[in-house]
C-alpha cells in the first residue's frame, strides 16, 4: 500500500482506526478495581504519608519520626513484630498440617466440608468477641480455670499471662490457624497423587517425595501463607485492645493512643508516623518474601 | 489482607477532620422586657427581668435543642420529661450517644441555625478548650457551686459527677479499708482500671487517686505511676480493661472508677461495694455551658435554672450522679435522702485538678505508663 520514502503516508495508514491494532477497551473492566484501590488504599496512604510530616499547627516537621524512638514505641515495634512472627509461623505450621489432614480425607466428605466452613467462620472470628470468649472460658474467672484450679492445677499461679504477650499469641492462633487452612488448601489440592506414585515407582520413599517433590512445590504457597498471617496479626487491633488494654503492646494500639485521647494526648502527626513505620515494616517483610520465593521457585 | 484497614480508617478520620470547618456567629443585643434577643446576652435571670420574665420569654420561643444526653445517663430522661412538663417547652434531643467533642462540633457546624444545640453538657477538657463558643450565665443557685467548680464569669459551671473510687466484689475479695490493702495477696491479678490512662479520663484519675493515697501531690503524679508499677510487680494488676462484662463475670473483681459508675455495677453484682479512700477524694465533674449562638437563648437559660434547682439536682442524684449542689442541699435538708444513701459515703475534703495539673499528669503518664506496667 505504501512505498518507502514517503513517511507522511506511512503514518497515515500505519494505524487504521478500524481493523488491525484497534484502540483497546479491555482496561475498562479493571476500572472499578483501580478506582477502589485509589480511593481506599492510595488516597488514605497518601494522606497518612503527608500528614506524618506536619505537626499540630500544620507546620512542616520531622519531629513525628524522631518520636518513633520513644521507648514505648520501640518496645511496641519489637513486641508487635515478635507476636506477628510467632503467630504467623506457628499458625502456618499448624494450619498446613490441619489442611493436609483434611486433604487426605474424602474430598467430598462431610468432615472436609465441615472443617472448611468452620475455618471460614473462625478465620474471621476476631475482635472483642474472641477476646471475651477467651476471658470467659480460660480467664481468671472463667469456668475452665475455676475447674482446673479446683483440681489442683492453677495455671495463673505465676502470672496472669492471658493478659500478657503469651495470652495474645494464644488468642491470635485461634484465627491464624483457620486462615492458613483456607489459603493452603488449594495448594494441597494441586498436588496430584500420581506424583507420589511416580516417586515410588522410581524407588523413592516418603522422605524423598516430601524433600524433592511435594516440599519444593508447596514451599512458595507456605511462605505466602506466612506473609499473609504476619500482616493479619501485625495490623490486628480490636482483639488485643480488648485483651491487653494497659501498656499497649501493639503498634495499632499506639496509633489509637496518639489519635484519640480524652485526656489531651492528641498527636495526629505522630500517629501517622507510626502508621508509616508499620507500612515500612510490612513492605520490608513483603520484599523479603519475594526474594525468598524467587529463590525457592527458581528451579521449579 | 487486613493490613489496609487501620490505614484506611486513619485516612477517613483525617478527611472527616478536614471537613469540619469552623463557623462563627455574633449575638445581637436588645433592650426591653426579657425576650429572645435580650436573653442572648443576659448573664443571669435578673439581668433579663427575673425568673418569671425568663420563663415567659422561653415559652415564647417554645423550643429547646439539647445534644448528647442519653436518657439512661445520669437520669436525663426524667430531667427532659420534667422540664417539658413544667414549662411546656418542646425539647429536640439530638445525637443522644454523642461525645463531648461531637457537641462542640455541632455548635461549630450548625452555627445559629434553628437546629443548633442551645446547651451543652461536656467533659472538663472540652469545656476548657472551647470557652469562646460559650455565653456566660450564672444560675440563681450560683453561690452553692464551689469556686473550683465553675468559671468565674459563668462560661461553664460543673453540673454532676463524682469521686474516684475503688469498686470491689465483696464476695471475691476481702473488705477494703485502706488503699494499701490492695497490695495484699488476696488481690492477685484482680485490680483493674477502667481504660488506659493515656487515653481515658477515668483511668488517668484512677492513677491520680493512687498517687494521692500513697502521699503524692496533685502537681506530681509520679508516685501513682510508681505504685502501679509496684502493683504490677506484685502481680496484682490486671492489664485487661474493666467493663460491665468483665465485672459481671468476675474477671475484674476490683476496679478503679468514678463512684457513680461503679455503684451501677451493683445491679449485676449484688455484693459489689464502693470505697472512696479518705485521703484521696478526687472529684471529677461534667460541666454545663450555654452556646453563644443558641437559637433559643431564653429556653437555654431556663433549662440551666431548672437543672440547678433543687428538683433538677435531686433528679440527677436519683440517677446515681452527684449533683454539684449536693453539699449545700445536704446542709439545707433539701436533698433526696434515700437517693443520697445509695452513693458511697465520703468523709474529707474533695480535691479537683486544675487544667495545668491534669495536663502535667497526662504528660507524665503518656511518657512513663507503658514502661511502668509492661
Amino acid at each position: 500500500m505504501t512505498t518507502a520514502g514517503s513517511p507522511a503516508v506511512t503514518t497515515n495508514v500505519g494505524r487504521p482506526f478500524l481493523g488491525g491494532r484497534r484502540f483497546s477497551l479491555d482496561w475498562v473492566g479493571a476500572v472499578p478495581f483501580f478506582v477502589y484501590v485509589v480511593i481506599f488504599l492510595m488516597l488514605p496512604s497518601g494522606i497518612v504519608a503527608i500528614g506524618a510530616f506536619f505537626d499540630a499547627n500544620n507546620a512542616f516537621t520531622l519531629e513525628n519520626f524522631v518520636h518513633l524512638n520513644r521507648s514505648y514505641v520501640l518496645k511496641a515495634t519489637i513486641d508487635t513484630t515478635i507476636v506477628s512472627l510467632i503467630t504467623a509461623v506457628l499458625g502456618a505450621i499448624f494450619g498446613a498440617l490441619l489442611a493436609y489432614a483434611i486433604v487426605t480425607g474424602n474430598p467430598d466428605g462431610v468432615l472436609r466440608r465441615m472443617a472448611v466452613s468452620a475455618s471460614g467462620v473462625l478465620a474471621q472470628f476476631g475482635g472483642v468477641t474472641l477476646a471475651f470468649a477467651f476471658i470467659a472460658s480460660i480467664g481468671p474467672a472463667g469456668f475452665v480455670y475455676l475447674f482446673a484450679k479446683s483440681h489442683g492445677f492453677d495455671y495463673y499461679k505465676d502470672s496472669l499471662w492471658l493478659f500478657e504477650i503469651p495470652g495474645l499469641d494464644l488468642v491470635y492462633l485461634y484465627f491464624q490457624i483457620p486462615l492458613m487452612v483456607l489459603v493452603f488448601l488449594p495448594a494441597l489440592d494441586g498436588i496430584k497423587p500420581q506424583w507420589r506414585e511416580a516417586t515410588e515407582s522410581l524407588g523413592g520413599n516418603s522422605w524423598h517425595y516430601w524433600r524433592h517433590v511435594a516440599g519444593p512445590l508447596l514451599f512458595p504457597a507456605f511462605l505466602g501463607g506466612v506473609l499473609l498471617l504476619f500482616a493479619n496479626s501485625f495490623s490486628a487491633y480490636a482483639t488485643v485492645n480488648a485483651l491487653i488494654n494497659q501498656s499497649q503492646p501493639m503498634l495499632a494500639q499506639q496509633i489509637a493512643g496518639a489519635l484519640s485521647s480524652e485526656v489531651g494526648a492528641f498527636e495526629p502527626g505522630f500517629a501517622k508516623a507510626i502508621a508509616i513505620e508499620m507500612i515500612v515494616i510490612v513492605t520490608g517483610v513483603t520484599i523479603l518474601y519475594t526474594v525468598l520465593q524467587r529463590r525457592t521457585a527458581r528451579w521449579l | 489482607m487486613k493490613f489496609g484497614s487501620p490505614i484506611r480508617g486513619l485516612g477517613l478520620a483525617v478527611v472527616a477532620l478536614v471537613v469540619v470547618a469552623a463557623c462563627g456567629s455574633s449575638g445581637g443585643g436588645a433592650t426591653g422586657a426579657c425576650s429572645s434577643d435580650k436573653a442572648k446576652t443576659a448573664n443571669s435571670a435578673s439581668a433579663c427581668g427575673g425568673l418569671d420574665a425568663l420563663i415567659a420569654a422561653a415559652k415564647a420561643e417554645g423550643k429547646l435543642n439539647v445534644i448528647a444526653l442519653p436518657r439512661d445517663w445520669a437520669n436525663y430522661g426524667a430531667l427532659l420529661d420534667g422540664f417539658k412538663a413544667k414549662y411546656g417547652i418542646d425539647i429536640t434531643s439530638d445525637n443522644p450517644d454523642g461525645s463531648s467533642q461531637d457537641e462542640v462540633n455541632a455548635v461549630k457546624q450548625l452555627g445559629s441555625t434553628s437546629r443548633a444545640p442551645d446547651v451543652l453538657d461536656v467533659g472538663m477538657a472540652v469545656a476548657l478548650a472551647n470557652t469562646d463558643l460559650f455565653a456566660p450565665y450564672k444560675v440563681q443557685t450560683w453561690d452553692d457551686i464551689l469556686t473550683s467548680q465553675k468559671e468565674a464569669t459563668g462560661l461553664w459551671f460543673q453540673d454532676y459527677g463524682g469521686f474516684m473510687s475503688i469498686g470491689y466484689d465483696s464476695k471475691t475479695v476481702p473488705q477494703i479499708n485502706n488503699f494499701t490493702d490492695l497490695e495484699g495477696s488476696a488481690f492477685k491479678g484482680k485490680v483493674a482500671l477502667n481504660g488506659n490512662p493515656k487515653q481515658a479520663n477515668a483511668a488517668l484519675n484512677g492513677v491520680m487517686m493512687a498517687n494521692l493515697a500513697v502521699g503524692g501531690t496533685v502537681d506530681d503524679i509520679s508516685k501513682g505511676v510508681d505504685w502501679f508499677h509496684k502493683l504490677k510487680t506484685i502481680g496484682n494488676f490486671s492489664k485487661t480493661q474493666a467493663t460491665t462484662a468483665t465485672v459481671k463475670n468476675g474477671t475484674t473483681p476490683v476496679v478503679f472508677d468514678w463512684d457513680y459508675l461503679s455503684a451501677a455495677h451493683g445491679k449485676d453484682v449484688p455484693t459489689w461495694k464502693v470505697f472512696v479512700p479518705n485521703n484521696a477524694i478526687l472529684g471529677g465533674y461534667y460541666a454545663q455551658a450555654i452556646s453563644k449562638s443558641a437559637p433559643h437563648p431564653a429556653a437555654a437559660r431556663l433549662w440551666e435554672e431548672y437543672l440547678y434547682s433543687d428538683e433538677g439536682q435531686n433528679l440527677w442524684l436519683a440517677g446515681l450522679a452527684r449533683p454539684v449542689r449536693m453539699a449545700a442541699m445536704q446542709a439545707s435538708g433539701k436533698i433526696d435522702q434515700p437517693a443520697a444513701a445509695k452513693l458511697p459515703a465520703v468523709n474529707g475534703t474533695p480535691v479537683f485538678l486544675s487544667d495545668a495539673q491534669s495536663t502535667a499528669a497526662k504528660n507524665y503518664v503518656v511518657a512513663h505508663w507503658d514502661a511502668a506496667i509492661a
